[in-house]
């Protein structure tokens, strides 16, 4: 499955979703190999995110690979006004893979045609960021020993949050049913809505979220920002409101697990954290075997 | 009475092409669109006419001048009902029907004021999503915009 690179999750079709799944799994299994021996890749990070830079060096140096890159675009020569064509076409005559991040969207399609090398897109502003939706669809395939005709109840920002938009589309192939749970202001956008409907994927809409939690199979909790209100009493109440406590798991289905992209602020109290169905910093930790699986199927060497 | 009239215009053009229900309310920016107010070619514009199927409607004639590929594909965005004639020694010679191209390069500008086309030196580029609703997807930022809310480039 050699190709150049990996930029949104709908480059994925369902048939490339399972054999990443597969191969995160052997990863899992045995994550310490030699494969990207000689390898080196590049992670430029125009914009800070130590999380997942972390986790995709880990990737590649567990995988027997170098990395070089910049974790800020204040180090790089695009604070002197470089453009990103040029910051790009240098790089890719240095490595064999670019990993790169960047605030404005879309950058990473751009990148991926001017490059000479492939591209994994770690996140482009509001846009996208696939390997964190390959890392939600292996830890749902890893804790409910399946992807389809699972109940997921997504929380809070609906509207920004992009990890929520991505993974509603890749898993469209699994038949979902989904509950949108948020405050009216930062409800799921029509774009999704229609996409829903388009793919007959049976989806509901609410302000509480006490009223779905013992139906949920997975339960995905996500970061409201301050920054998305206007009226800071509106945000505080809407923080208080969508807050996940651990009295609020009573009653709620064995198989029930609880993700959340990280970081997390208040969204999900530090008492839920012993809960054996809170999953995400297990999911943080499937990340770096789907960074591998897409690295390594990126550049054919499985 | 009206229809002689309209007929006797087309007829006068020698050799061109007319625009032919054009919404009223897209006319002039149809007209800059296709550089019109530049041109020192002859044109005639008609504009709020009555029209049976779009209440009014706005009418173009160009003298000497037929429109090229890429012209017609950004008609096909701003008025993709428009009739247009190709007008050869006073006969219709053809008549162009419009459909929006699957791919739109570099002839709209992205809404979206994060998307990399507003901020590096590149030509845009759209997928046509669903021609009857009109809407279309950014290849680079991935952004579903509605026909109303395009901004040409």
């Amino acid at each position: 499955m050699k190709s150049n690179g990996l930029v949104s999750i709908t480059d994925y079709s369902k048939d490339d979703i399972l054999h990443i799944l597969d191969l995160a799994e052997q990863f899992e299994k045995n994550p310490n190999t030699r494969l990207l021996e000689g390898k080196l890749v590049a992670t430029l990070f125009f914009e800070p995110s130590t999380r997942t830079r972390l986790s995709f060096e880990t990737a590649v140096n567990r995988l027997g690979g170098r990395v070089i890159g910049f974790s800020d675009a204040a180090t790089s020569s695009s604070s002197k006004g470089e453009s990103l064509k040029d910051t790009i076409k240098m790089v890719s005559n240095y490595v064999d893979l670019i990993i790169m991040r960047h605030p404005v969207e879309g950058a990473a399609r751009y990148a991926s045609e001017v490059a000479g090398v492939p591209v994994i897109n770690a996140g482009d502003g509001a846009n996208q960021h696939p390997t964190q939706t390959m890392l939600d669809l292996y830890s749902i395939k890893k804790t409910q020993g399946k992807l389809t005709d699972l109940t997921l109840s997504m929380v809070g920002d609906l509207k920004y949050g992009r990890t929520v938009h991505s993974l509603l589309m890749a898993m469209r192939y699994f038949n979902p049913r989904y509950n949108f749970v948020s405050p009216p202001e930062l409800r799921m956008p029509e774009q999704y809505r229609a996409f829903c409907k388009e793919n007959g994927i049976e989806y509901h809409e609410y302000e509480d979220m006490n009223r779905i939690l013992n139906e949920t199979d997975i339960l995905y909790m996500t970061r409201v920002q301050q920054e998305r209100f206007t009226d800071p009493v509106e945000y505080e109440k809407v923080r208080n409101t969508y807050s996940l406590h651990n009295s609020m798991l009573e009653g709620t289905k064995d198989n029930l697990r609880i993700l959340h992209p990280l970081p997390r602020i208040t969204e999900i109290a530090e008492d839920v954290d012993d809960n054996p169905k809170a999953y995400y910093f297990e999911q943080a930790k499937n990340g770096v075997y789907a960074r591998q699986a897409v690295i390594c199927s990126i550049l054919g060497l499985v | 009475m009206k229809a002689s009239k309209t007929e006797l215009i087309v007829r006068a053009l020698e050799n061109g092409t007319v625009i032919d229900h054009i919404p009223a309310n897209r006319l002039f920016k149809v007209v800059s669109l296709l550089h019109l107010d530049e041109t020192e070619d002859k044109i005639t514009i008609g504009n709020n006419l009555r029209s049976e199927k779009l209440g009014t409607k706005g009418v173009l004639k160009i003298a000497d001048r037929y429109l090229q590929p890429e012209e017609l594909n950004k008609l096909a965005i701003l008025a993709p009902n428009a009739h247009i004639s190709i007008i050869k020694d006073y006969q219709v010679v053809e008549k162009v029907r419009l459909s929006m191209p699957n791919d739109i390069v570099d002839v709209l500008q992205c809404v979206n004021p994060m998307c990399v086309t507003n901020k590096e030196h590149i030509a845009t580029r759209f997928h046509l999503l669903d021609a009857e609703k009109g809407t279309v997807k950014c290849h680079y930022c991935e952004r579903v915009i509605n026909r109303e809310d395009c901004i040409l480039k």
